[in-house]
Formats: C-alpha cells, structure tokens, sequence
C-alpha cells in the first residue's frame, strides 16, 4: 500500500502552525530492519498529539528522529518556527523508564541539563525548585531517588524535563510502567500543565484509553515498515476530567480509535 | 497541585509505631536482635576456642616450641621483637600503600583511556591480562634484576598484582552507564568530560570500589611475594624477609609473629576498604542499602 502524506490532518483543532515538520521520513536500521516508511507528519504549536500504533511502528524512533539522536536514513524535518540561527531546539524528552541518576539526590537530577549548559547550582536554584514545585515536590528535593515511589520518580523525570521551558516535549510511554491509580493522577496532572504552559506534547503511547484521555490528535502508525495509517482530532474540551473519562463522548472515541488501530494491525495481516 | 497518592504512602511508611506487634513480628525481631549480637560474638569465641587448643595441642602432644611455639611464646616474641617487627611492618606497609596508590590511580586512568576509545581498548587490553595472569613469582626475578633499586622493584611487583582489578571492575563500570542516561546527555548536548564527569565516573563508583577491595589486599600479597623473592638481596627490611631470616635461625616464634602481624595487616586494609566503600555508597547504592521489610 502506499503512504498517504498528511499535509494538515483531517480534524485539524485550534492549534497553530507546524512547529515541527516531517516530510517523507524514512529509516532502515542497519540490521535491515525498515523502522519507517516515507512518513510525513505535521506537528502543529500548542496542540497535544498522541502517536498510538502496535510495537515496532516505529513510534520511539519517530521521537528519536525529532530529537536529532538518530538521523533518517532519506527525508528531512524542518522546524518552521525557529530561527536558522538557532543552535538547539528548544525540546525535552522524558524516557519510558523514569532514567534518574541514582547517585544524585532529586535537586541534582533536575539540575542537570542545567547544569550542562554551564549554570552553577545558585543560579539553577530558583529554576529547579520552580519545575520540582510544578511536578509537587519541593519538599524532596533533598531526597535520592531510591527513597521515592515509582509514581514520585516521573514526576522528577518530568520536572528535569520542563526545567529547560521546553517548546515540544515528547513523551515515550512515561507512564506505561505505573500503575492505573497513579497513572490516572500523572495524566491529569500533565493536562493541568499543558494547559497552563501550552507546550507542544507528543505523547507516545499503546493505550487507546490513555490517548483518548490525553490528546486532541492521535496519529495511528501501522508496522512493518512504519507508517501513519490514521490521522484523527479528538474535539472534546478541555479542560478533562472523571466526568469525561466516564462519558459516552469518551467511550466513543475510544472504539474509533480502538478500531483504527485494529484496522492498522489486520492491515500487516494481509501483508 | 498535589501528589496525594504517592506522598501518602512514603508518609504511611514512615510512622506505624503506634501498632504493637503480633507474636510472629516480635519473634522475627528478637531473632533480628539475636543475629545482631551473633554476628560478632560467634567469630570471636571461635578464634578464643582455636588459640586455646593450639595451646592444649603443642602441649598434650609435647611439641617442641621450634616446631609449634605454643600461641603465649609468640605473643611474647611479638612483644620482645616489637623494634625490629614493627619497623619491618612499616617498610612493607609504604610498599603495600605506594603500590596500591599507584594501582588505584593507574588503573582508573588507564580504564579512562580504554573507555575513550575502543580501539585503545581492544589494543592494549591484552597486556593487562598477560600482566595478571603471569604469576608474580616468575616475573619479579627479571624486574630485580633490571631495576636497581630494590624498592621500586618492590613497588613494581606489588603494582603488577593489584591493578588489574581496579582496571577491569572500572572499565566495566564506565561502560555500565545507564543507556537512557546516555542518550539524555547527548540531547541536551554534554561534552565528553562532562559525561565522564557527571555520568561515567559515578555510574563506575561502585565497580571501582570493589575493584580497590581486591586490588588492597593483592598489592599486600604483592609486597610480600616480593619481598621473598628479593630475599637476601635486598636490603631485608620488611616481614617478609623477617619471617626468612627467622626461618634460617629456626626463631619459629618470630616467624609466626610476622605471620600474624601480615594477616592483621590484611584485614585491617580490607574493613578499610570496606568503610570507605559504605560511606561512598551508602546514600544510594544497593550493595550498601540495609534490606527493609
């Protein structure tokens, strides 16, 4: 099958313009692998997208691409909005696995891209306690990772994330390790954020519930070789809460996303 | 914002003595407390026990004191002996030490070097191995022969010992960095110093301290064997050429008298190590973490 190009997707919502652009990414690992097939994609400012698709779409790799860690193999993505003299692109990353540093006490771990830059620990001061405060928890940052729960440790991945005030803030399944209860109260916690910041998320997912909950766009990838086989807005208003996680709008979205990402899976089938 | 599910159960965690304890609890603390106690006293009346029938042996088996001195007659040449003993000590301990300081800062810039570059690595690491597994006996006839002076032959032989450990464990620990961790510092753009600094050398911490407990009590093992085989020829300073010259002279007393002094040396260089490996770790490692629950 070819790969529909996504100029603006369908349900375009009240986001802005493309912050980050992918034209016709393509990346085959070395081992022969196709990771991703001309895929092209347009993440628009402010908008919170959700990349849902089986293992080995290629939805990590998409992420890694944007973050300039691995290169495509052919394509090129452009960041509309930034300077041509900007050196770094304002983003942040927060891993699947909560990836602090064991030895550092929780200041020290949100200090740290901070502290690469060359800021000493005085002049980083108010800025870490500023992010540890939006993630709740001044009050440890004194404490090592090892003394926090595993709910406790993302909220410090997420506050080294947003202590850079990141544009685009990509997500690799964050809380795919967490159980439901804390889960549920980091994803409303995240919404609370995004609202008051307007960052940029893309958010990395293989829960249907989660990327309903969550965003105002999910991108649907399909595997072998990776590629964007859905493009849908999820038009319910912010902000989210139980009411919406239990209403008949939300169970809704859930089957047509639920049953775009099957489509996507029997498309491999058929392969 | 509030983080009341997570914050409440480290607080739960931290206050539960108002409930007293059910008789299986008290029975696991009491055998916890027994432990405890045990753990010390246990290894100390064993020690008792065995000096007091290597008393009893030498005695009902009328061993004579220049085969088996009874432990009371070393005790004493410990005492008589202390000037020439404890100088003795002194020289193999500034060998022990100098060697071992040499290892631990050779090793690990070596490891820092190896890790900078594969190709150094795969070149050079095969001379460390032959270096160690080349016992040391047959190497340090050649190095006194080729150095002049015997101490720094000395400090050779017990370096050659001791700094494969360091250099292996840290290398292994420089490596062992985190992946993700890895990949955070290059997006936000890290030098290589800075990801050696902040991330490399402390993930390495505790590899290096293991590596420095071996490397301690080997490069102890190196001075002696150096000693021994620099024999008469050196300038007969340390415990080892002690327990030889005492050998010669049938001053079994004397010999065992070393010998003790030589394993106290060793034990006291490894709860050194020890000590120095908890206070490092002890904030986060798990090897230095006491098991809860």
């Amino acid at each position: 099958m070819t790969v529909t190009a996504f100029e603006t997707g369908p349900g375009a919502s009240a986001s802005g313009p493309a912050i980050v652009s992918l034209n016709r990414i393509s990346k085959t690992f070395s081992n022969g692998t196709v990771a991703l097939k001309e895929m092209s994609l347009d993440i628009r400012e402010g908008e919170f997208l959700t990349l849902l698709g089986p293992s080995g779409c290629g939805k990590s790799t998409v992420l890694r691409i944007i973050t300039s860690l691995t290169g495509p193999t052919t394509g090129r993505i452009d960041w509309p909005l930034e300077s041509a003299s900007q050196e770094e692109h304002e983003l942040s990353f927060v891993f699947q696995e909560p990836t602090l540093m064991p030895w550092a006490t929780v200041f020290g771990n949100v200090w740290l891209p901070l502290r690469l830059k060359g800021i000493s620990k005085k002049a980083a001061h108010d800025r870490v306690m500023e992010a540890l405060e939006m993630v709740g928890l001044e009050a440890f940052s004194d404490s090592y990772p090892r003394e926090l729960s595993g709910g406790m440790k993302m909220r410090v991945s997420i506050a080294r994330a947003l202590v850079t005030k990141p544009k685009v803030l990509l997500m690799d399944e964050p809380f795919a390790a967490l159980d439901e209860i804390t889960r549920f109260k980091l994803n409303n916690d995240l919404l609370q954020l995004w609202e008051t910041f307007g960052w940029t998320v893309v958010f990395v997912t293989h829960s249907v519930f989660e990327s309903v909950y969550l965003s105002n766009r999910i991108v649907v990838m399909a595997a072998r070789p990776g590629r964007v086989v859905n493009d849908m807005p999820v038009d319910a208003p912010y902000p989210r809460g139980e009411e919406f996680r239990t209403s008949g709008v939300y169970a809704d979205y859930c089957r047509t996303v639920s049953q775009a990402l099957h489509a996507a899976m029997d498309a491999n089938d058929h392969l | 914002m509030t983080i009341a599910t997570d914050q409440n159960r480290a607080l739960i965690e931290a206050g539960t003595d108002a409930v007293p304890l059910d008789p299986a609890e008290l029975r696991k603390a009491r055998s916890a407390q027994i432990e405890r106690i045990g753990r010390w006293v246990l290894p100390v009346v064993i020690l008792v026990l065995s000096v007091i029938l290597w008393d009893r042996i030498c005695v009902w088996n009328e061993i004579p004191h220049y085969i088996v001195p009874r432990p009371g007659l070393v005790l004493d040449a410990l005492i008589q002996d202390w000037p020439i003993l404890s100088q003795a000590l002194l020289n193999t301990l500034r060998i022990t030490f100098g060697a071992l300081m040499i290892a631990t800062f050779g090793g690990l810039a070596l490891a820092i070097l190896f890790t900078q570059s594969k190709w150094i690595e795969i070149s050079f690491f095969p001379f460390a191995v032959i270096l160690q597994v080349t016992p040391i006996v047959a190497i340090a006839p050649l190095i006194f022969i080729y150095v002049d002076s015997v101490e720094a032959g000395l400090l050779i032989c017990a370096w050659i010992v001791a700094f494969f450990p360091v250099l292996s464990n840290t290398t292994l620990g420089l490596n062992s960095a985190d992946h993700n961790l890895r990949n955070l510092f290059q997006m936000y753009g890290a030098t290589r110093w800075q990801t050696l600094r902040y991330l490399r050398l402390p993930a390495a911490m505790p590899y290096f301290l293991g590596g420095l407990r071996i490397a301690g009590g080997l490069s102890l093992i190196g001075a002696i064997v150096a000693e021994f085989v620099a024999g008469s020829a050196g300038s007969g300073s340390g415990l080892a050429n002690q327990i030889l010259e005492a050998g010669y002279r049938l001053n079994i007393p004397r010999m065992f008298a070393a010998l003790i002094l030589i394993s106290v040396t060793g034990i006291l260089i490894f709860l050194t190590m020890n000590l120095v490996s908890h206070l490092l770790l002890r904030k986060w490692h798990e090897s230095a973490l006491k098991q809860e629950s």
